[in-house]
């Protein structure tokens, strides 16, 4: 087939990974079509677990502008960001097709860096996703529950957090894996490992993994935030 | 690759490293950068439908293709890879497109036949 079997391979296991990622767009689309859909004016939107939330309303917060209406703001900057070391990453591979090892070691650090300020930014979205808004939800009880559990939520229906949970969580898992396979790249890289072998094609491997990943974020971006 | 195996690589202090070769790698950031804002430019300026959320599966799938194409180099693979992984990516988007439509659709039968 002229390509190599490591990277036949990794092709073969990111298809595999493209089914999981599939079953999880299938469960969405299914859940979501089972819930009602706001119906009136987008100025006028509340939450309620009777109809699915509009993700502009829930997503607007970004970190140091507490009670700013900045809907999507956040989820951009997190997307430029993979967007970026994804380019990164493709610099690193073309360094080592020039067997440039200085060349290779720097765009490994941008794309380790980019890959963690992603993590991090992930984080906040969850910590704040979790803690919820001030004012919150009347329960029926009379008292008031703030932010999202797996049981209950303030921005809609109950399988609205966990299917939020569940599809940012198994691509922030995703992102982990990579940066960790990032760091023993770096490492050998900086040992010199690649130099010796004659060939950098373990980092374009590892890079195969890290575009699925920014892939993976692509639709997950456009089915949870956009539609 | 197997060949490579060993240390048959040698390093040589004088060798000429080749210039970078990166405008391609710019111009798909470039292109990627600017769907992602025409995107967001629907989000905001187009109420939602049906129609809309058709505009994000188009932009989206377009993405993909320059981040496959270009960043994962499918592209410039040869024929045999490019069919080996593009076959059971399009199985897997019909697999989702019917899983979806005839899903919902007994999804509603069961849900008025208990009604």
């Amino acid at each position: 087939m002229k390509a190599s079997y490591g990277k036949l391979m990794m092709w073969i296991f990111l298809l595999s990974d493209a089914f999981t990622f599939g079953a999880f767009l299938t469960a969405y689309g299914l859940v979501r079509h089972r819930h009602q859909v706001y119906t009136g004016a987008a100025d006028d939107f509340t939450f309620s677990t009777a109809y699915w939330p509009i993700p502009e309303k829930v997503f607007n917060a970004f970190p140091g502008f507490h009670g700013v209406d900045l809907p999507l703001a956040f989820v951009a900057l997190m997307t430029m960001i993979l967007i970026l070391s994804s380019v990164t990453m493709v610099l690193a591979v073309e360094a080592g097709h020039r067997m440039d090892k200085n060349d290779v070691q720097k765009w490994l650090l941008w794309t380790i860096l980019f890959g963690s300020m992603f993590i991090g930014c992930q984080a906040w979205e969850w910590s704040h996703f979790i803690t919820g808004s001030e004012h919150g939800m009347k329960l029926p009880d009379g008292s008031t529950f703030h932010g999202a559990n797996l049981a209950i939520n303030e921005y809609g229906p109950v399988l609205f957090a966990d299917l939020f949970f569940f599809i940012t969580g198994f691509h922030g898992t995703h992102v982990f894996s990579g940066i960790v396979l990032l760091i023993t790249m770096f490492i050998s890289t900086v040992n010199g490992v690649f130099q010796r072998r004659g060939h950098y094609e373990m980092v374009e491997k590892v890079g195969l993994y890290w575009h699925f990943v920014d892939l993976v974020w692509v639709f997950v971006f456009t089915f949870f935030y956009l539609v | 690759m197997a060949a490579h195996s060993h240390n048959n690589y040698v390093e040589d202090e004088n060798r000429v490293i080749p210039e970078p070769q990166t405008k391609g790698i710019w111009r798909v950031f470039i292109i990627l950068c600017v769907i992602t804002a025409i995107e967001f430019a629907f989000a905001f300026l187009m109420p939602s439908s049906s129609i809309r959320n058709w505009i994000f599966i188009i932009l989206t799938l377009v993405k993909a293709f320059f981040i496959v194409g270009e960043f994962m180099h499918l592209k410039h693979e040869t024929k045999s890879l490019i069919w080996t992984i593009l076959v059971p990516t399009i199985l897997l988007v019909w697999l989702v497109t019917a899983l979806v439509t005839e899903g919902s659709y007994i999804g509603d039968v069961i849900f008025n036949y208990f009604k």
